[in-house]
């Protein structure tokens, strides 16, 4: 059942998302945390107007795994509870959606950061 | 001499000297490690789907994220995902896999000032924006979903 | 009257170097005194480690010197770290009065000045002089987590790990201290913290112009002119800045970070830091002095005077540049340290490696945290 498709075109859409922003990180000097935050509200604009359900289902992982992705998920969770719950979903639902993401980053942190310490650089690169 | 001139003057100056930097290479970087954790994701996904197929497709789509996060947060542990992030550039960036990094680094960086004000209080140092942008961001969705 | 000539001989009397391996692999491998393999200094933290170095420096260069602990009458040096924390934890382990200065990577010279000045009124007959600085204790502080996978501008430079002591003294050597120039804080408005080298470069160019006014002295009168961390594209810029004085800085103008790391090695404009002067001035300089190579040399560290708070709160980044101008003695200097008699100073010679030194003091350096 596995498309080759789907992992050309996951390929193609995640390496081009990321071949824009490298561009601007050498344009603007951007840092981390900046550029984390730009795509993040680049995907709850899409989902807002409607435009990430058929990007996903054209790109796959390649709009999933991207941040892009994970604002999207975001919004599209605010949305969803909001017609579902009215008020208190607005406020619920974003971060009901995107719970496993958040979890799991902070879990493993958490663990990982127990367990190892960072190394010194060997050399540049 | 006027301060800000002269300032400005070399401003303009210093940027006409910083050695310009041939952007293919790393931008050609970035596209193939930002595709790579992209197909592996898809992997992922496939396989979740074969062998949970009663969850749905969203379901699976946060255990491919879940997956990808712990194997970012390991990478970073045993101290590879820098020296990869330093090859790809935004291409580790903009995956998931920079949103897992950006937690997990400071976290082990700052352990050893403790467990309460070093892991957990540096933990969202780098990635805190993310999250408050994000909680922030999906109200003002969910408000703009309701009332439009 | 920012440059002060030194009326009685002040004297350099040792130097001691080490570095971390990155900098033991680059081409001036052969001139540091040691050459750290584990950059942790077996210590729990890059802090610690860091505070290690310093206190291991400075216990080898009285050691090297030939004097005791007790000879020493001041320690005066400083670091990067918030509070200079590196420095007063390995004064609290000396046992010294302890002198903390702050000029970034421009410390180095700024303690050489100040005890050349300080031996050169009698206040002093032994004067410790040191600074250094870790890669990893720098990086943590100034920029991100060593684990973040992020990548570096090309106009950034790499913080060394490493630093040098230098004892300055009263008792006769081959190489003097001559005048000093403190310098003027200057900002030509870089904002850009990955672009210290231009930050520093005007700095760097007041200073030396100053010293070379003040002095009477030409360019061409130095062997060498050597200036702290402008990396490759602030010495760039200085050459430039230099030329627009009319002062043109010819083959003998070199720097410290351009010269510390290997081609090879992707440190970008090269190295940084406080250490990388210190280590640079107490190796290969004094080395090449001692062998009689360099009759002349000026030295001038420079610092870029931002905190992280500032560079966020989006300040433009201050530079400052101080300068010291060793000059070669020609004393029989050996002659005269025999006559204080002491067996171990027989062997003293350049190209002996302390290691055994450093075994010796390995007990006294437990002590440390």
């Amino acid at each position: 059942m596995i498309n080759i498709w789907d992992y050309v075109i996951s390929f193609l859409v995640g390496g081009f998302i990321c071949f824009l922003a490298q561009i601007l990180v050498i344009r603007t000097k951007i840092t981390t945390a900046r550029i984390l935050v730009l795509f993040l509200i680049i995907g709850m604009i899409l989902e807002v107007f409607n435009i990430y359900a058929p990007f996903k289902e054209f790109a796959k992982a390649g709009a999933t795994v991207p941040i892009i992705g994970f604002g999207a998920n975001l919004a599209r969770g605010a949305i969803m509870a909001a017609e579902e719950k009215g008020i208190i979903g607005i406020f619920t639902g974003g971060l009901t959606a995107s719970a496993g993401g958040i979890a799991m980053a902070i879990f493993a942190s958490f663990i990982f950061a127990l367990i190892f310490s960072s190394k010194s650089k060997r050399g540049g690169h | 001499m006027d301060k800000e001139k002269r300032n400005v003057n070399y401003n303009i100056y210093v940027e006409s000297k910083v050695p310009k930097t041939r952007a293919w290479p790393s931008l050609i970087k970035a596209f193939i490690l930002g595709g790579a954790i992209c197909a592996i994701g898809q992997g992922f996904f496939d396989l979740y789907t074969y062998f949970f197929p009663s969850l749905s497709e969203s379901e699976v789509s946060t255990c491919m994220l879940m997956t990808i996060i712990f194997i970012t947060c390991l990478l970073t542990g045993i101290g590879v995902y820098d020296v990869i992030g330093a090859w790809g550039g935004a291409g580790s960036v903009i995956p998931i896999t920079g949103f897992s990094n950006s937690i997990s680094s400071p976290a082990i960086e700052f352990k050893k000032e403790g467990i309460i004000y070093g892991i957990c209080v540096k933990m969202f140092t780098i990635a805190g924006p993310v999250i408050v942008c994000g909680v922030v961001g999906s109200i003002i969705c969910g408000f703009i979903g309701y009332f439009i | 009257m920012q440059t002060y000539k030194l009326k009685n001989k002040v004297y350099i009397l040792e130097g001691f170097s080490m570095v971390g391996p990155l900098e033991g692999k680059g081409p001036l491998k052969d001139y540091f005194d040691y050459i750290i393999q584990d950059d942790t200094l077996k210590e729990k933290t890059f802090e610690k480690s860091e505070r290690k170095l310093l206190y291991d420096l400075i216990i080898n260069a009285v050691d090297k010197a030939g004097l005791k602990m007790s000879d020493i009458d001041f320690f005066i040096g400083g670091d990067l770290l918030n509070q200079i924390v590196s420095s007063s934890f390995a004064a609290r382990e000396l046992n010294l009065p302890f002198i903390g200065l702050y000029s970034a990577c421009a410390t180095m010279t700024e303690s050489l000045a100040i005890s050349g000045i300080f031996v050169d009124n009698k206040i002093a007959n032994n004067i410790v002089a040191s600074t250094c600085t870790h890669f990893s204790s720098a990086e943590r502080q100034y920029r991100f987590p060593l684990e973040l996978g992020n990548q570096r501008p090309p106009t950034a430079q790499w913080t060394i790990t490493g630093g040098g002591a230098s004892i300055v003294s009263n008792i006769p050597s081959k190489i003097r201290i001559n005048a000093v120039t403190f310098g003027k804080v200057i900002d030509y408005g870089i904002s850009d913290v990955n672009n210290m080298g231009a930050a520093m470069a005007p700095a760097a160019c007041d200073t030396i112009k100053l010293h070379l006014k003040n002095t009477n002295h030409k360019v061409s009168d130095y062997d060498i002119i050597l200036t702290g961390d402008l990396g490759k594209l602030g010495s760039e810029i200085l050459i430039d800045l230099m030329e627009h004085e009319n002062i043109i800085l010819g083959q003998n103008y070199s720097d410290c970070g351009c010269m510390i790391y290997d081609k090879s090695e992707r440190v970008f404009m090269g190295g940084s830091g406080a250490g990388c002067s210190a280590s640079v001035l107490n190796s290969y300089v004094l080395y090449k002095m001692k062998k009689g190579d360099f009759k002349r040399v000026l030295v001038v560290s420079t610092g870029a005077l931002m905190s992280t708070t500032t560079s966020q709160q989006g300040d433009t980044i201050p530079g400052i540049a101080h300068a010291v101008e060793l000059v070669f003695n020609d004393l029989d200097a050996e002659k005269n340290r025999k006559k204080m008699g002491e067996t171990s100073r027989l062997k003293r010679k350049e190209d002996v490696k302390p290691l055994s030194n450093l075994k010796k003091t390995d007990k006294k350096k437990s002590k440390i945290n």
